[in-house]
């Protein structure tokens, strides 16, 4: 393999590998803030991922501009699992962790179903975008606009989340809840209200990704799977709970996954992100940069 | 430590608590035996015979994820060792199945214990994730290895009606029996290590690791044998569904949504207890068959939407399972919590 086509995969994981940090850091806040893993994820970036392709459908404005729009029905989204599913899970007083588990697949298989039953499981894509079709020559190294966007918005929102958790009272309630979710009640912090907006702004920050993916993915029912177990993986890589683990994870499974795809046949290219894993955990039990 | 130390009840039933659940278990599986001569209608019986494979490969999972608490995501893996086992053998080779179902199931409790090892120093999500890995492995490792048919499968021989070969083209009572005989097996092994020195290590570990740990229960090796148990028995499923559908390829027996309609009726039903899988598999799977065959086919999504509803529904109103529904009142009664 040439120098040349090395950076090229490199490059290419790179992006994909920001894109993958994003996907992942919704599921590892969620995580950090109350234990819960949220095995709807991928299925939140399937709604997105329809969000902005109904909006493109009957607006004919261009996929860019619908990130906002997509991240902010996910706010919703995210909010509205927690109120109405989560908050009871964490309620059960016998074996929570399989209750959190099943109520949450329960709520995919659900959310599958309705894009299988309403919109049919079609391959659908965005057709023609400004971003499209187009890459960038970095001296004989190419790269695709619609990822490199995709990396931009991911650098952006990792910036943005960092600002937000260390300079925000919301940030710091985040933290302090995160900390001691008894001892934030006493200073009048409402929990339920911190819960359900870090469910809102993990759904957000996932919806931000499905809203770049839109751009040069296919779209169907079924897409949330093949990214929910990525991010799983990468969440659990980089240490449940930690962001920035979260970022140097999806980083990392974006390069192994591009290098894998180099050299062994195109079917087997999740191989090196699994091995991976089970290379870490069992060295690391907790992560890259877990705590527990 | 000795039983007596650690104040257990001898492990053979003496207790009539024990005894009854014996007799309720042989009622319910004669009327099981017998109901064929009520249940002519092929479809019902191919439901039947799902329904009780379900309910014995999820004991098999609740033995590890229920009794010991290491929530497996990952028994798609033993289950497509052994259906693979099964046919290579017997398509390739041509060993009867009976033969190819053991190999089978040593081999998967073999590639537990091994798995074992690295898996078991991890907790949580972090080993749950690990299960799921491991088994995604499998799987594509499967789909990219000719010699098992690759991503094609392999497809058994038509051949007459035996015993010997499992095959039964035109009746599809003798995989009603065979389904419950694994079924009654697995509900009986379970029935053994509960009352015995093992099913309370489990529980223990279960529990609070840490005190177990204290009074002296291995940890590391009570987990071991039950992952090498619940392998076995799962294997031993996969092995009768390759009979049962004389035709396998990865996804079929492999993928990911195996391993959570394995755990799925436990949980449901009741993880952790003997009858749990049970009652579970009894409600889930003629559900999501019914579901599947009346509501316009599996493309149009109804039945993802019934089916991820009512796993909602069960997981949120009932966290212990629907059978604590009957077993509040008469724990209570007996004094137990």
């Amino acid at each position: 393999m040439t120098t040349q086509a090395l950076l090229q995969v490199l490059a290419s994981g790179l992006l994909m590998g920001l894109i993958y940090a994003l996907i992942a850091v919704g599921l590892s806040l969620i995580f950090g803030l109350m234990d819960v893993v949220n095995f709807a994820h991928g299925e939140f970036l399937m709604t997105a991922m329809y969000v902005v392709f109904g909006l493109f459908l009957f607006t004919a404005l261009d996929p860019v501009l619908f990130a906002p729009v997509a991240a902010a029905v996910l706010f919703c989204v995210g909010a509205l699992a927690y109120l109405g599913i989560v908050r009871f899970a964490m309620r059960a007083k016998a074996n929570q962790g399989m209750v959190q588990i099943f109520a949450t697949f329960g709520l995919a298989t659900l959310l599958q179903g309705a894009a299988q039953y309403f919109l049919t499981p079609d391959y659908r894509s965005i057709g023609n975008s400004w971003l499209g079709g187009k890459t960038l020559d970095l001296g004989g190294v190419f790269l695709p606009w619609p990822q490199m966007f995709g990396g931009l918005v991911s650098i952006a929102a990792f910036g943005g989340l960092y600002l937000l958790m260390s300079r925000t009272d919301f940030g710091k309630a985040l933290e302090a809840t995160r900390e001691d979710q008894g001892a934030v009640a006493l200073v009048g912090i409402d929990r339920n209200r911190v819960f359900a907006l870090g469910w809102g702004l993990g759904a957000a920050l996932v919806g931000l990704a499905g809203a770049v993916l839109a751009i040069f993915y296919y779209i169907h029912p079924q897409v949330g799977a093949t990214f929910g177990l990525i991010a799983y993986v990468t969440v659990a890589l980089g240490g449940f709970g930690s962001v920035f683990g979260a970022l140097v994870a999806g980083v990392i499974v974006g390069l192994v996954e591009a290098l894998t795809a180099a050299f062994l046949p195109p079917a087997m290219k999740s191989l090196g992100i699994f091995a991976l894993y089970l290379g870490v955990v069992f060295i690391r039990p907790s992560g890259l940069f877990g705590k527990l | 430590m000795t039983d007596e130390a650690l104040n257990l009840p001898p492990a053979f039933g003496m207790l009539p608590r024990r005894r009854n659940q014996l007799l309720v278990a042989a009622a319910v599986f004669a009327a099981i035996a017998v109901s064929p001569f009520a249940i002519k209608d092929v479809y019902l019986q191919n439901v039947l015979v799902l329904t009780l494979l379900y309910a014995a490969v999820s004991q098999s999972w609740n033995i590890l994820g229920g009794y010991c608490g290491q929530i497996s995501l990952g028994h798609a893996l033993y289950f497509g060792i052994g259906a693979y086992a099964t046919s290579v053998l017997f398509v390739t080779y041509g060993i009867v199945p009976w033969g190819g179902m053991l190999v089978g199931g040593i081999l998967s409790a073999a590639i537990a214990l091994l798995l074992g090892y690295p898996c078991f120093r991890l907790k949580g999500h972090y080993f749950s994730i690990a299960t799921i890995v491991i088994a995604e492995i499998g799987l594509l490792l499967v789909h990219n290895w000719d010699f098992v048919g690759g991503a094609l499968g392999i497809q058994w021989p038509f051949g007459s009606d035996s015993w010997a070969t499992l095959q039964f083209a035109r009746d599809k009572v003798p995989y009603i029996h065979l389904a419950l005989a694994l079924l009654a097996i697995t509900w009986f092994v379970t029935f053994l290590i509960e009352g015995s020195r093992w099913g309370y290590w489990w529980r223990a570990v279960k529990d609070n690791p840490e005190a177990a740990e204290s009074l002296g229960v291995e940890i590391f090796h009570s987990k071991m044998a039950a992952a090498a148990v619940s392998a076995f028995f799962t294997a031993i499923g996969g092995a009768f569904y390759a009979s049962f559908l004389a035709y396998i390829d990865p996804e079929s027996v492999m993928s990911f949504r195996f391993s959570l309609l394995f755990a799925l009726p436990a949980v449901l039903g009741g993880i952790g207890t003997l009858w749990g899988p049970v009652v579970g598999a009894a409600i889930l799977i003629p559900l999501t068959e019914i579901t599947r065959s009346y509501l316009g086919g599996s493309g149009s999504g109804i039945d993802l939407i019934i089916y991820g509803g009512l796993i909602m529904l069960v997981a949120l109103a009932k966290p212990e399972g629907i059978l604590s529904l009957f077993q509040g009142k008469r724990q209570k009664a007996e004094g137990r919590s």
